[in-house]
């Protein structure tokens, strides 16, 4: 429990350091941009949304650094983000919470899958060396050094076309209003496979290297040594003793390997003009909408920060060397 | 203790690498256990001491390589077999149920993420399956009792116990099948002295009680001459010298085993001058020509540096050693 | 016991190896430095990217056209006048790709050496100094750890006003430190405790002269391996930052090329010289980056070495494969061995 606090304290100081970058960064270029923006909607925004807007960058010059810090969190606990420019006038939450159930449901499942799948291979890889699964090696590693976003034009390149059964872009098919229906599910989940399968090729080959190099690590042991002088059969040695043991790191370095996958994720996204929150920002980009690229890279950052604590929960569950003394 | 021999090692060779590659690690070993005795075996690191124990249950890792050889076990009813002849899966059965080993460093045996309830029934599991879950329990309580550990340690984890507890587990493990044989690799290097001598008195008390045979190694000599029947002292992968353990403490024949006796202060009997062993243990890869303990050795003279002393006794008493110093009478069998 | 303060002070796959370094001893790095280039993964990948180096230097020079000229072949595929094809503007993809190499090649070492003497600093310094520092510098790299680098690189490139290519491998530097930093501060705090170390602290070295001369000659494997995956990762993130148009400035990398196939349909008019050929740029040096690393990680860790030979033949004929748990058996007759004896004289009156 003291562990687990620990980390929920780690993870609130972690939010707060990025929400405090997120609150220098506009702070640290000219204004003009977001300025020029105000001025060309000067008539359609009402004077609450430009203090909004006045507050997130920093445009007030009478206010101190630290008043505007203050209503810069006041505003945030509001849920306000400012207006976006790029679909004004919506607000930024708004499309946020719009897109970024598509980007969770397609990063969630795909790493999912791609965690277990790559940790099952790369437990038969490091424990069975010399035989075929050796072979995974040299792919995995050209197949880890590809870009994302290279691999899904390749994969609309040549998978879709006119009598494909891929969807080359978007999230649902035309003509569909989202809603859980038998329209539309279905119509998404086919839109889904695409990016689900370039982020799953990218990704996977991550999590074999890493599960292969530490399950040569651990055979070593002398508990797997053990195991065997026991006379357990191969199978729970190499499952119950070997991979059980070669999981926990594979789980710690989840950290480091979200950030790549989320980052990956938002390029694909790019590609496929898939709805979720990586094409919103690429818009965002083109239109620079600032608050709108602030708001994406706020609730990424803290998605992100959610993750890590779910994967450290399951790392205080695998290993009793982290719960309390009992 | 009889002289019915439970498990013969013959002409065993354990090599580590392939081809050109290869390094001899243990050549031509025999040697005998004998049911309900204690048997030590010594040396130095890199003597092939603890290859030979775990050759002779193949469970060397890659790269190691059993070229040749026979491991005959002598089970307490039916015909002797070759371990070494085995199928795994006979083998599976055969291990833990006729010979169980306790491992050096108490500290890594364990399974760091299972609890000790699971690491102790999981041989019952896969040895016993016709044995109820309360009937396994209660076997894993019965060995943590034989050992002197509290029966509510059974759910704790193994970083919550103590190096010398790790070790009774370990010793409680090895006996839970009651096997004919127990392998003990330097149980105790990693723990004080005081836990040594308590542990191993300890595991005596216990053979004495369930009757089964030791092989002990370490390179602690005055350790086996207190707590085993006969000691075999290796060198270079080599035994030169196997006697009862009375005979090497007082009158050993082979210049390295009077070094490494030298090396030791003994806990008991008159005090003597600790000399130790001049230069280093040869090295596997380029080991010297004929008796590979000659540059160090030194009553070297003549014959040693081009034959191979050969293990046989030197008269008529129940010893053997191979030395030039003490030339063949009968060759050892 | 030890409760980790955090779930990362776990070895990590991969690097893992790199935190408990086997060659333990120091004097011998010198020899070692040898052995490594005799490793074929290693060799691999360090001449691949020589020749990316050389083309990185000599490819705008050697490309065949400039790679801004406009021509009259528009969207044409691979002939010999242009050997990967044209663009929409008919330009020489050819020459974009060697003239490409060099920014990308400059960005990815440049930020891999900023993030690598920020690592060395702030990781060093940490595992040495212990204490409060430790504990603040730390927290620092953890943050910088889970906020994901790549939204934070294109949020402050986005508000930049000329994205140059140093100052993009800046900010590339100063966001992807936290890792190798991590990872030097665990294996100084395991160095620290070391005879070596010690004893030339009680001799009364000066702090900087240990770090210099004892910490970091054991340290070089680890920052080397650190080094090359900063680099594969600022080449990555270059790219991406290319291809999303965040800076599209005035440079050609392999990332531009991207983003004008992308952004003028390529894959509809199935114009696949304009993007296959960056993309497979991207994969080999990032495999040839790759290759090195797990060269080094070998060389750390000689137990991840791929075992050679496998398979083995007994006497009576049957092949048997090398596992853990069942040594193989050779051959069970106690008498002959595969090595010729060297003692022929006396042995017969024993054999029995």
């Amino acid at each position: 429990m003291k562990y687990f606090l620990q980390r929920v304290a780690f993870y609130l100081f972690t939010a707060w350091a990025a929400i405090t970058l997120n609150f220098f960064i506009p702070r640290m270029v000219p204004g003009d941009p977001v300025q020029a923006l105000i001025t060309k909607f000067q008539g359609q925004l009402s004077s609450k949304a430009i203090e909004s807007l006045y507050v997130l960058f920093g445009l007030d010059k009478d206010k101190s650094v630290w008043q505007e810090y203050l209503d810069y969190w006041n505003q945030l606990f509001h849920g306000d983000l400012g207006l976006s420019f790029t679909f004004f006038p919506t607000p930024v939450s708004e499309i946020i919470s719009s897109s970024l159930p598509w980007t969770l449901t397609l990063v969630g499942i795909t790493t999912v899958i791609s965690f277990f799948l790559g940790t099952g291979l790369g437990v038969l890889a490091g424990w069975r060396r010399g035989s075929w699964a050796d072979g995974l090696l040299p792919v995995t590693t050209f197949l880890s050094s590809v870009p994302y976003f290279w691999l899904g034009i390749i994969a609309i390149y040549l998978l879709t076309g006119p009598d494909s059964f891929f969807p080359s872009s978007g999230g649902f098919g035309s003509g569909l209003v989202p809603a859980w229906d038998q329209y539309f599910i279905p119509s998404a989940i086919q839109h889904s496979l695409l990016p689900a399968l370039t982020i799953l090729i990218s990704s996977v080959s991550g999590w074999i290297l890493s599960m292969r190099n530490m399950m040569v690590t651990v055979s070593s042991e002398d508990y797997i040594t053990v195991a065997h002088a026991k006379g357990l059969s191969d199978r729970r040695v190499a499952l119950s003793y070997a991979a059980r043991n070669a999981l926990l790191p594979n789980v710690s370095g989840f950290a480091l390997s979200l950030g790549f996958i989320v980052g990956g994720t938002l390029l694909v996204e790019i590609v496929f003009s898939y709805p979720g929150v990586g094409f919103q920002l690429f818009q965002a980009l083109g239109a620079q909408d600032y608050p709108l690229m602030q708001g994406i890279f706020l609730i990424i950052t803290i998605s992100v920060l959610v993750a890590n604590l779910i994967a450290d929960v399951a790392y205080l569950l695998l290993d009793p060397r982290t719960r309390k003394e009992g | 203790m009889s002289s019915t021999p439970v498990l013969e090692i013959r002409n065993l060779n354990v090599e580590y690498g392939l081809g050109d590659q290869a390094v001899r690690a243990v050549r031509d070993v025999n040697l005998t256990l004998h049911r309900g005795e204690v048997l030590g075996l010594a040396g130095e690191s890199g003597s092939g001491k603890s290859t030979l124990a775990y050759g002779m249950t193949r469970l060397l890792a890659p790269p190691g390589v059993i070229t040749g050889g026979e491991v005959i076990y002598h089970p307490e009813k039916g015909e002797a077999y070759d371990v070494l002849g085995l199928s795994d899966r006979h083998l599976q059965a055969f291990r833990w149920a006729e010979t169980a080993i306790v491992f050096q460093g108490a500290m890594n045996s364990l399974n760091p993420v299972h609890k000790i309830s699971t690491q102790l029934t999981d041989v019952l599991r896969a040895h016993r399956p016709e044995m109820s879950e309360a009937a396994r329990n209660a076997r894993a309580r019965e060995m943590l009792k034989l050992v002197g550990i509290a029966a509510d340690r059974m759910e704790a984890y193994p970083h919550q116990l103590s190096g010398g507890m790790r070790q009774r587990v370990m010793i409680g493990m090895a006996l839970i099948l009651q096997p004919q044989v127990v392998i003990m690799d330097e149980p105790t290097t990693a723990l004080d002295v005081v836990m040594q001598r308590q542990i191993l008195g300890q595991l005596i008390e216990l053979r004495e009680r369930l009757g089964f045979s030791v092989i002990f190694i370490t390179h602690d000599l005055s350790l086996l001459v207190e707590f085993s029947n006969r000691i075999a002292i290796m060198y270079g992968g080599r035994i030169v010298e196997e006697a009862a353990a009375a005979a090497i403490y007082k009158d050993s024949l082979h210049p390295y085993s009077q070094g490494l006796l030298g090396s030791f202060p003994s806990l008991r009997g008159p005090r003597r001058e600790l000399t130790g062993i001049p230069g280093t243990p040869p090295d596997l890869k380029g080991m010297p020509s004929g008796c590979s303990f000659h540059p160090r050795c030194p009553k070297a003279f003549e014959p040693c540096s081009t034959n191979i002393p050969v293990l046989a006794r030197p008269d008529d008493s129940p010893r053997s050693v191979a030395c030039w110093l003490h030339p063949v009478k009968e060759p050892v069998g | 016991m030890t409760i980790p303060t955090s779930s990362l002070e776990q070895v990590i796959p991969g690097q893992g190896s790199m935190a408990q370094p086997e060659a333990g001893k120091p004097t011998k790095a010198k020899r070692q430095r040898f052995r490594f280039i005799s490793n074929k993964k290693a060799a691999a990948g360090l001449i691949i990217l020589g020749i990316y180096v050389v083309v990185a230097i000599i490819g705008p020079w050697v490309a065949p056209y400039d790679p801004d000229a406009r021509g009259n072949d528009l969207v044409q595929p691979p002939s010999g006048a242009h050997w990967l094809g044209t663009t929409h503007l008919g330009q020489d993809v050819f020459s974009q790709l060697l003239s490409g190499t060099r920014s990308v090649m400059f960005v990815g070492f440049f930020a891999g050496i900023v993030a690598t003497v920020l690592s060395v600093l702030i990781g060093v310094t940490a595992g040495y100094l212990g204490g409060r520092t430790d504990e603040g510098l730390s927290a620092l790299s953890n943050v910088f750890l889970v906020i994901p680098a790549l939204p934070l690189i294109i949020i402050i490139t986005s508000t930049l006003e000329s994205a140059e290519d140093w100052l993009i491998a800046l900010v590339i530097g100063f966001t992807s430190w936290s890792w190798n930093a991590r990872v030097l501060r665990a294996q100084t705090l395991s160095l620290r405790r070391r005879d070596f170390v010690d004893a030339s602290r009680a001799t009364g070295e000066k702090t900087w002269r240990v770090i210099v001369f004892e910490l970091m000659p054991n340290l070089t494997a680890v920052i080397a391996s650190g080094f090359v995956g900063t680099v594969i990762f600022a080449v990555l993130s270059e790219i991406t930052l290319a291809f999303i148009g965040v800076t599209s400035g005035t440079t050609w990398n392999w990332g531009t090329i991207l983003f004008w196939a992308q952004g003028q349909q390529a894959l509809a008019q199935e114009a696949w010289w304009w993007f296959i050929p960056a993309g497979l740029a991207i994969a080999i040096l990032g495999t040839a980056l790759s290759l090195i690393n797990f060269g080094i990680d070998e060389f750390v860790s000689p137990r991840l070495r791929s075992v050679g030979k496998t398979k083995i033949k007994t006497v009576d004929g049957r092949t048997v494969r090398m596992r853990i748990g069942f040594t193989p058996v050779l051959s069970r007759s106690a008498a002959p061995h595969t090595h010729a004896s060297p003692t022929p004289v006396i042995r017969k009156e024993v054999t029995q």
